[in-house]
């Protein structure tokens, strides 16, 4: 089976600790977390894990079974790209003689649709937020005329699908 | 509703009464039934153990002699009585000591609460003396667990523990209490838990499921049955004879899954996996419906699982959503407790016989028992072997007792060999496979079943590994009945050396001690038996003595177990020799 992009919601009560319990599924199958995003979610007390990996379906299938049967975890659901509306934020920072010294940085800002958050003698800060290509993309760009820092945000998500949780909490609360 | 919130909140004030943190662990002890507690004192459990020296009357507390002894005995006496088994120890290496048992009892899923002491709240994080993050450690090998910091969360915590620990799919909970929280005060009040509401512990079975097994069932020439433990932890022995009988159904068991079904019954064909029948392991690839209920198709069971039952349509009985499809892919997933779908299943199952289908188990077994069996239990060579010591464990029980198995060739001999009338009777680590299991989780099964006969069956190998639980067993004058098949090896790693590395016996060669002298030692009484003539009357003295016995066996040194499914090969290409 091919590898390729999933990202796994997970709807759990917000404890310490859980993160740990899930984290761990992943590890004992050798499996790397790309990205991973905690906040709350639109239920009152409940947490929205949001994990992206790259591996097959069959092992996702399988790792968001054993995510599922954790005591905590109300619900947990995978899906491809296609199946969501989903956001990446990166921050580069890059030195500032560049801006005027190499004329396609310039070019590179107004074509990947970025921000500069701030600019001081030594650097400048560029943020962009995107589909997980387009950040690489940018980074690529910006590559070989040096970035001093990187770094890119856990992934968030919302399915295109309705996400039946109040319902499932709903029930679990009648038994 | 706030008002009505209010008054339930007022209410449960008046009931409250104060009490501190320590005390508060007793009283949740015994509003869950539980009387007895194995355990190891140490600095950050010492309040609770204040408070179970004044609730001894009420609450036994045995004192094993290794922590990891106190999880095998909670597993004993869960897997004898069904009850919830309890283990506490202290923080820092009393808890990583209970590691190894937590493992068990989750892969075997044996409800068991383990309470550890922690140092106190504000010296958490801190590399205080006997600090581990057991939390953290004991995550991956628990079902559930908990740090509680104040006296307060103790009763709720509690009831959700015991809760957790037994419904479903049982496993162990452990609940990390820190010291301050043991000595703070708490207005206490206790209500046992109902639910959790992210948690459903049994899933509704599916009517449209059941239907569909039933048809693929009904229309099977071929059908055939494995079960594991999950009949038992569903108390689903009764609806699996009953299927079994009706449909005329061959069935064959996990280890985990002896004594579900009596195993002389004419329907049971016996053992699968690695060490199982011939019949079971080479049938499975002739099955055209295999019939899975409360079992998990492990790696030991199934071989390789690119040729396991693939011409063979699967039904998969199971509570644990998890499960289906993680190792085989089925048609049929009918989810739920197993007494409750095969009760559903029983009335839509027509009554059939399938006699030639079975005469092929038949056949088997007799080129099995032609092959190996005969020469295990009625061996003519000079040598004793496992297995006639095992069938004279049978002889003399009558089917009865309990046996509980340490891990390796014996355990393997017995679990082919041994007999039981009786559910709840095969006491083994099946899933982790943890050497010095038996000795300890004997003592939890004698206690657990008092009225029973309990005899452990250990290798020379691993009764050392938890050999210490000899004080125990003198001090309590516990009737456990130890047998030690001792080879002088650690029989299935040489095994494997034997067929798989050359014969180079790295490190399986065991000088061993005088194992007599040594349970003499505990004032235990001891007997070693080298000779065949003196077997069969050692054996009965033993099962005939009220008190703790112990029976050494010389067995011949460098016997392989047969069948044997070579890892990583086909249940098809099972060795008999």
């Amino acid at each position: 089976m091919e590898k390729q992009w999933f990202t796994i919601s997970v709807y759990a009560e917000n404890n310490v600790g859980l993160l740990n319990r899930i984290s761990g599924i992943f590890l004992k199958r050798h499996i790397n977390i790309e990205g991973l995003n905690v906040s709350k979610s639109e239920i009152e007390h409940v947490s929205k894990f949001t994990i992206v990996v790259y591996t097959t379906e069959d092992w996702t299938r399988k790792i968001v079974g054993q995510i599922e049967k954790q005591i905590e975890v109300i619900k947990a659901f995978y899906h491809v790209d296609d199946e969501i509306i989903y956001q990446e934020s990166a921050l580069f920072k890059i030195a500032s003689r560049l801006l005027f010294d190499e004329r396609q940085i310039q070019n590179i800002i107004k074509e990947s649709n970025s921000q500069i958050v701030t600019v001081s003698r030594d650097f400048f800060v560029l943020a962009k937020t995107g589909r997980r290509h387009e950040i690489d993309e940018m980074h690529d760009a910006l590559e070989p005329y040096g970035i001093m820092q990187f770094v890119r945000s856990g992934r968030i998500a919302v399915t295109k699908a309705e996400m039946p949780i109040t319902s499932i909490l709903a029930e679990f609360q009648e038994q | 509703m706030e008002t009505l919130k209010a008054q339930k909140e007022s209410k449960k004030k008046e009931k409250a009464i104060k009490i501190t943190g320590a005390e508060a662990i007793i009283h949740c002890l015994l509003a869950e039934g539980v009387d007895l507690i194995y355990g190891y004192p140490g600095g950050a459990i010492m309040p609770v153990y204040d408070e179970l020296y004044k609730f001894q009357d009420k609450l036994t507390h045995v004192l094993t002699r290794h922590e990891q002894g106190a999880t095998h005995a909670a597993q004993g006496y869960a897997r004898v009585s069904g009850k919830v088994g309890v283990a506490m120890a202290t923080s820092g290496p009393g808890a990583t000591n209970l590691v190894t048992g937590l493992a068990d009892a989750q892969i075997d899923s044996t409800p068991v609460v383990c309470i550890t002491g922690q140092v106190p709240r504000h010296l958490l994080g801190s590399d205080a003396f006997q600090e581990t993050d057991i939390v953290g450690i004991s995550t991956p090998v628990t079902k559930w667990n908990y740090q509680v910091t104040k006296a307060s969360e103790i009763p709720e915590i509690m009831a959700k523990a015991f809760y957790i620990a037994k419904s479903g799919r049982p496993g162990p909970v452990l609940v990390d209490i820190t010291k301050n929280a043991q000595f703070e005060e708490l207005d206490f009040v206790y209500e046992k838990c109902t639910g959790v509401r992210s948690y459903k512990p049994v899933p509704e079975p599916d009517l449209k499921s059941i239907e569909a097994a039933a048809e693929l069932i009904n229309n099977a020439k071929k059908p055939y049955i494995v079960f594991g433990q999950g009949v038992i932890l569903g108390h689903a022995e009764e609806e699996l004879k009953a299927l079994v009988e009706k449909a005329g159904i061959p069935a064959a068991w996990t280890i985990l899954g002896l004594s579900a079904l009596d195993t002389d019954h004419p329907l049971n064909v016996g053992m699968v996996g690695m060490h199982g029948n011939y019949g079971p392991n080479v049938l499975t690839n002739e099955c055209d419906v295999l019939i899975a209920i409360g079992m998990r198709f492990d790696d030991r069971v199934t071989g390789n699982l690119d040729t396991y039952a693939k011409q063979a349509k699967v039904i998969h009985f199971e509570i644990d959503p998890a499960e289906i499809n993680k190792n085989v892919k089925v048609d049929v997933a009918v989810l739920g407790n197993a007494k409750q779908t095969l009760d559903l299943l029983l009335p839509l199952v027509q009554p059939n016989e399938h006699k030639e289908w079975k005469a092929e188990f038949d056949k088997k077994y007799q080129i099995e028992y032609d092959e190996v069996i005969q020469k295990d239990i009625n061996p003519t060579k000079q040598g004793l072997t496992m297995g006639e010591v095992v069938e004279q464990i049978n002889v003399a029980s009558q089917h009865k007792a309990v046996i509980v198995t340490d891990v390796g060739q014996h355990q393997m001999i017995t679990c082919r060999y041994v007999k039981f009338k009786q559910s709840k009777s095969n006491i083994t680590s099946g899933g982790l496979g943890t050497m010095g299991f038996a000795l300890p989780a004997a003592i939890g099964a004698k206690m657990g079943a008092q009225e029973r006969e309990v005899v452990a069956i250990i290798g020379d190998g691993g009764y050392q590994m938890t050999i210490q639980e000899l004080g125990v067993i003198f001090q309590h004058n516990l009737a456990v009945k130890i047998v030690v098949l001792n080879n002088d090896h650690l029989g299935m790693v040489r095994q494997w050396q034997e067929l798989f590395f050359e014969s180079r016996y790295a490190s399986t060669v065991m000088t061993n001690p005088d194992f007599v002298k040594i349970a003499e030692g505990y004032h235990i009484k001891s007997r070693r038996v080298a000779e065949r003539g003196e077997l069969k009357d050692a054996i009965e003295e033993m099962m005939a003595s009220k008190e703790p016995y112990f029976l050494e066996v010389k067995v011949e040194k460098e016997d392989n177990v047969f069948p044997m499914i070579p890892s990583g090969a086909s249940v098809s290409d099972i060795r008999l020799k």
